[in-house]
């Protein structure tokens, strides 16, 4: 297999891949699959399908495996193939023998897919008449059921990253994992883009301390960079394994001495072979191989990288862009305009799943949706907000084919089963072209079926961003993002755990440590500060070395200092750092002080805040009064009448633009031969735009500056995406206050940016005071962005995250939430006062780098500065031109933001003064 | 997102009268009585961060630098001859043997030439170790009374802390919370001034019974300036 890219710029992340070499297929006749599976296969009339037998060939080999396959594609029974098959020819428990440990451990994203998997594995291995216990362990798992699984475990363990964590950090953990064979990673593409990721790398290092030839596999959807996930699998650190001197392992939980089931050592430079044994692997010696149905099979030739097996996608799913009979608005999410030909097509399939991109704007589709529901078809919703109970539910009834539609949020992103989805319907730009395919994945669990799609873009930007979309769909081009470098707020996190279970060698760890992928370039002075902080909190006041929560023992081991850290820890474990939220309880009206009443979900707790009682809001597809808040609990109930309606906002949930479909649209805009794909009233409007001003070629950056009503404007076209305007707007801001330009405001969207001031900027540009050039020259991103980031709520909110993780504070538990305003410190004031004492401390340094890479999106904004330095061109204009109205639109409809609290009690005191006179703020002034 | 930007002057701290006592109501959260020459802060909780070290909560050791940092500044403002330190000025009855070196030096010079009365609070109920100054349960001065806890039901001219008085407004569906003091003009419960300390609600039950609803104004404190909002746009939670 080999890659080349298609000429596009250097940081693009679009690949095209080409398979070289066929295999024989009929080799894979020589892979050993026990008799029993071979009558099985038979009598379902199927045939084992090649990527499957490619799997069970290099797991048996002693690999490690990654499978990119589509959905349908029987990616779980090849996962689970290896370990069933070696189950099945395990010799019998003799009497008097003790318990075996877990064989393989199964590990998911989501609670519910390891409750399916459960379900979906224990069919074949009941057909098949194997002897294996199948068990999942989730958060919900009982706590005697706990219990008993550390007493007696199961031959499959299914849970989640979190439980990992809990019982790596367990004292007995080297002995529950002692006989691991194999650890198997569903949905391996959603897991590593986080810090749950990171959390997750590392308990497979610490796994591969216990069980040096453990297998890891990985099950994942098509990804820009493969080999990003095949090093996510593997040890990275040949030293790590190594043992010791040539000393065999000492299992210290036996006592016993064992020989080492570690593969040779590479310490002295010469490469290693992988290890193979039983039977070789009919890819030896190719460099890869294509098999039968479009797969292909890659061995690892490089020990750092797992075995890859491809699938390619099943049949081409047939995705349009709904040429709407009504006029596609400039701006705006709601696409309300397409409601009635939504509805038409709701009703012309069985089962349509339609996504929207935030929990708002599945509240607003439904309620519009039932709206025009004449039918009163069964359409449901669901979100991530939901309870629990209601969500499960929507599952339920959606698995029996009982419902016709249903809106959803990425919670159903995920490989769940779900029942006959004939239509898949996506409400809004989809922001990512492998975001698409894997959405349009669900549409049909039948790989071999196509998938149907609608795309209802929203406004008309969103034209060409799903046409964008469409176009990469076609051709298969993936945009995930890059994986990032481990955090180290995850890092303290796990360097805590390890403690806990025992204690602890550093330089051991350190090479555990860099032996997973995410932290294979961490250096040994920031993995010893990170030490020193789970140790003292790691200040250069060294104030607290009486305190601390590890401590190095005599011996030179990191020792916890007292049970009650463990505990602590236990409870606090885990990457998702959730924002305050209240339950929404449903009582009859005006019955705010009794008790009782359902739970319908969660809101945040600063929306809750702005709410007066009586004020009307849509959730959980209902329209409910607003009672008040008591405790962490918000009351509500039924709404309705004739007052405004308001929509909850949630923190988050909005992706940005992806870099390759921000520059196809920046593409599309500059070939005019191009637009002739998208509807004509786009095509017009973009007709117009090159009239009235100038389309921007595909590299350029277009700044139009033109004045309205007594306001002077700026707008810019990056197209990189809010988070990254955002960050582009506040720096703007300020540089041309520098300038004396006196800006006002900015508004960003995806794809522009509106500045707007009392002077006018084209002309000051025009003069050179300053030059476009030197607005927007890269040096914003050195002191003018640390001022501003210092400042700014949204890098408190981050801090407040890391520290979480990271163990400094510790998570909020409901009915905590009123007294733990007193009692402990919140962590702004934590903030603030570690920020002008400790600048570098290395919580801080955790803060910067996730602001950096997530919610400033600066990496990008550094890119695309770069990328247009001389290159921008700017148009005077008389009036606003075609292309800035969607922006100009938003100008007034977003909120104002954390920064602007100071402006907003100003006004409120200016309210007050108004109509009360200066006397009130003074008394007698 | 939107962002409006105002420059406005920076305007001198506000005048607001506790039972006739004209006081600067000051937005780093102190009250200075100009013909008395008196400053009052409340609830320094100094040595927080040490004492939630103890433990466990390893959160950073720089909230006694910072405060006293502060409280520097104010005094060197305003130089007053009596400074009362309205109690919970440490954060437990050890935090004052825990003080280092360097901070009992800072403090014991902010102290020198002042009359410094530490009123004794909930968390510190005892004198602070090894220091000057001296401590009492409440101290009366002009028409005021000065004391840690506010007295039930009415109370004319009192100055008190430790409810850590915090407001919430809302404007353009924002909520914006602030520390503030609140007043109705007899009473004055000030705002917790130490690095690390929270606040609490004045709409809170804890409140409940001090003021005259119909008069009460939180100042709420901006970044160069108090804002006075009345009881009336004050909102819960």
């Amino acid at each position: 297999m080999f890659q080349f890219s298609l000429g596009l710029p250097a940081r693009s992340r679009y690949l095209w891949r080409v398979t070289a070499k066929p295999r024989p297929t009929d080799e894979s006749a020589e892979i050993r699959l026990p008799e029993p599976f071979v009558r099985w296969f038979a009598t379902k009339g199927w045939a084992p399908r090649a990527h499957q037998m490619e799997l069970l060939a290099q797991a048996q080999a002693g690999q490690s495996v990654l499978l990119i396959a589509p959905t349908g594609a029987g990616k779980t029974l090849a996962g689970f193939l290896p370990t069933l098959t070696e189950l099945a020819e395990r010799p019998k428990r003799r009497p008097g023998e003790g318990h075996r440990g877990i064989h393989t451990l199964y590990i998911s994203p989501l609670k519910a897919l390891a409750v399916d998997i459960e379900r979906n594995l224990g069919k074949p291995v009941e057909e098949i008449g194997l002897p294996v216990t199948i068990e999942t362990r989730t958060g919900d798992t009982p706590a005697h059921k706990r219990q008993r699984q550390k007493l007696v475990p199961p031959d499959i363990l299914l849970t989640t990253p979190e439980q990992l964590a809990l019982l790596i950090a367990a004292s007995d953990a080297r002995r529950f994992f002692e006989d691991l064979r194999y650890v198997i990673f569903d949905e391996l593409h959603s897991l590593v883009t986080s810090k749950r990721g990171h959390l997750l790398a590392l308990g497979l290092a610490r796994l591969r301390t216990f069980v040096p030839d453990l297998r890891a596999i990985g099950l994942s959807a098509t990804v820009a960079e493969p080999d990003e996930l095949r090093r996510w699998l593997v040890s990275q650190n040949p030293l790590h394994h190594a043992p010791p001197s040539g000393l065999p392992a000492i299992s210290p939980s036996r006592g016993e001495i064992r020989p080492t089931l570690a593969p040779p050592s590479i310490a002295d430079g010469r490469e290693r072979v992988a290890p193979r044994k039983l039977l070789i692997s009919p890819l030896e010696g190719e460099m890869a191989g294509r098999l039968e149905g479009g797969v292909s099979a890659s061995p690892a030739k490089d020990d750092r990288l797992a075995g890859l097996i491809t699938v390619a996608g099943g049949a081409k799913p047939d995705i349009s862009i709904l040429d709407s009979r009504e006029r596609v608005p400039w701006a705006g999410h709601s696409a309300r305009y397409a409601i009635a030909e939504i509805y038409e097509a709701i009703r012309q399939h069985k089962t349509t799943l339609l996504f929207v991109n935030t929990r708002s704007q599945a509240e607003l589709l439904f309620q519009e949706l039932w709206r025009a529901n004449e039918d009163a078809l069964p359409i449901a919703l669901h979100h991530g907000s939901l309870d629990v109970g209601q969500r499960r539910r929507v599952e339920k009834a959606m698995a029996d084919n009982a419902l016709r539609a249903i809106v959803a949020t990425s919670t159903l992103d995920l490989g769940i089963d779900w029942g006959d989805v004939d239509l898949v319907v996506h409400v809004g730009a989809p922001k990512g072209a492998s975001r698409l395919a894997q959405r349009i994945g669900r549409a049909n669990h039948r790989m071999d079926e196509p998938s149907k799609a609608v795309l209802i873009p929203a406004n008309r930007f969103e034209v060409l961003e799903c046409r964008a979309a469409l176009d990469a769909n076609y051709i298969g081009a993936q945009d995930t993002p890059p994986l990032l470098d481990g955090a180290l707020d995850v890092l303290a996190q796990h360097i805590l755990g390890t403690a806990c279970a025992a204690p602890f060698d550093a330089d051991l760890l350190y090479e555990e440590v860099t032996s997973a992928a995410p932290y294979a370039g961490l250096d040994r002075q920031t993995f010893d500060r990170v030490v020193d902080f789970v140790a003292t909190g790691g200040y250069a006041l060294k104030s607290y070395e009486r305190y601390a929560r590890i401590r190095r023992t005599r011996e030179g081991l990191w020792r916890v200092t007292h049970p009650r850290i463990a505990q602590q820890y236990r409870l606090n474990i885990g990457t998702i750092v959730e924002m305050p939220e209240l339950n929404v309880r449903y009582v009859r009206q005006g019955r705010v002080a009794g008790y009782g009443g359902r739970v319908l979900g969660k809101v945040e707790e600063y929306f809750a805040e702005t709410l007066r009682p009586g004020d009307n809001f849509l959730f959980a597809g209902k329209v409910l009064r607003f009672e008040g808040i008591r405790e962490n609990e918000c009351i509500v109930s039924g709404g309705g009448g004739k007052t405004q309606i308001i929509v909850p906002s949630y923190a988050g949930g909005k992706f940005p633009l992806s870099t390759y479909l921000a520059d196809q649209v920046r593409a599309m805009l500059a070939d005019p031969d191009r637009w002739h794909t998208l509807p004509e009233q786009v095509e017009d409007w973009l007709r117009l735009q090159r009239e009235k001003s100038v389309l921007p070629m595909r590299g350029d950056l277009l700044v139009e500056t033109f004045p309205r009503a007594d306001r002077h404007y700026m707008v810019a076209y990056p197209f990189e995406g809010r988070l990254a305007h955002q960050t582009l707007g506040m720096l703007l801001t300020r540089r041309l206050e520098r300038a004396n330009a006196r800006p006002l405001g900015f508004v960003a969207t995806d794809y522009s940016l509106a500045v707007w001031g009392l002077d006018d900027m084209g002309a000051l540009f025009a003069a050179g005071k300053p030059s476009l050039g030197a607005l927007f020259d890269e040096d914003m991103l050195g002191d003018d962005l640390e001022a501003w980031l210092n400042d700014s709520w949204m890098l408190k909110r981050m801090f407040r995250t890391c520290a979480v993780i990271a163990g400094l504070i510790e998570k909020r538990f409901p009915g905590q939430e009123k007294t733990g305003r007193q009692v402990t410190v919140s962590a702004d004031l934590i903030y603030d006062v570690l920020r002008s004492h400790e600048p570098d401390h290395i919580l801080l340094q955790a803060t910067r780098a996730d602001a950096a890479a997530g919610l400033l999106d600066v990496s990008r904004l550094a890119d695309m500065l770069s990328r247009i330095r001389g290159r921008i061109v700017h148009k005077r204009l008389d009036q606003i031109s075609p292309l800035a109205v969607p922006v100009m639109l938003e100008i007034g409809k977003e909120s104002v933001n954390g920064e602007a609290n100071e402006t907003l009690l100003m006004e409120a005191a200016d309210l007050v003064e108004e109509a009360m006179g200066a006397g009130l703020a003074g008394g007698s002034r | 997102m939107n962002l409006a930007i105002r420059t406005t002057a920076i305007l001198p701290a506000d005048l607001v009268t506790v039972a006739g006592e004209r006081a600067v109501c000051d937005p780093r959260g102190v009250l200075y009585f100009p013909e008395l020459s008196l400053l009052a802060v409340s609830d320094l909780h100094l040595e927080k961060g040490s004492s939630l070290a103890r433990r466990g909560a390893l959160i950073p050791p720089y909230d006694t630098a910072a405060t006293l940092a502060r409280l520097q500044a104010v005094i060197a403002d305003y130089a007053p001859r009596i400074v009362i330190s309205l109690g919970d000025s440490f954060h437990d009855g050890e935090g004052a043997s825990r003080l280092h070196d360097d901070f009992r030096e800072r403090l014991e010079q902010l102290m020198a030439g002042r009359d410094w009365f530490w009123i004794a609070g909930n968390h510190d109920p005892d004198a602070p170790a090894d220091l000057p100054g001296e401590t009492v349960r409440e101290l009366a001065v002009a028409s005021l009374v000065f004391r840690h806890e506010p007295s039930k039901g009415q109370a004319g001219g009192e100055v008190a802390g430790h409810l850590h008085p915090c407001a919430r407004i809302v404007q353009r569906g924002r909520s914006v919370r602030r520390r503030c003091f609140a007043g109705d003009g007899s009473r004055m419960i000030m705002p917790a001034f130490g690095a690390y300390t929270g606040s609490l609600n004045v709409l809170d039950r804890a409140y409940a019974g001090l003021f005259n609803r119909e008069s009460l104004v939180a100042y709420m404190m901006g970044k160069d300036r108090i804002f006075a909002l009345p009881g009336a746009m004050l909102r819960a939670g």
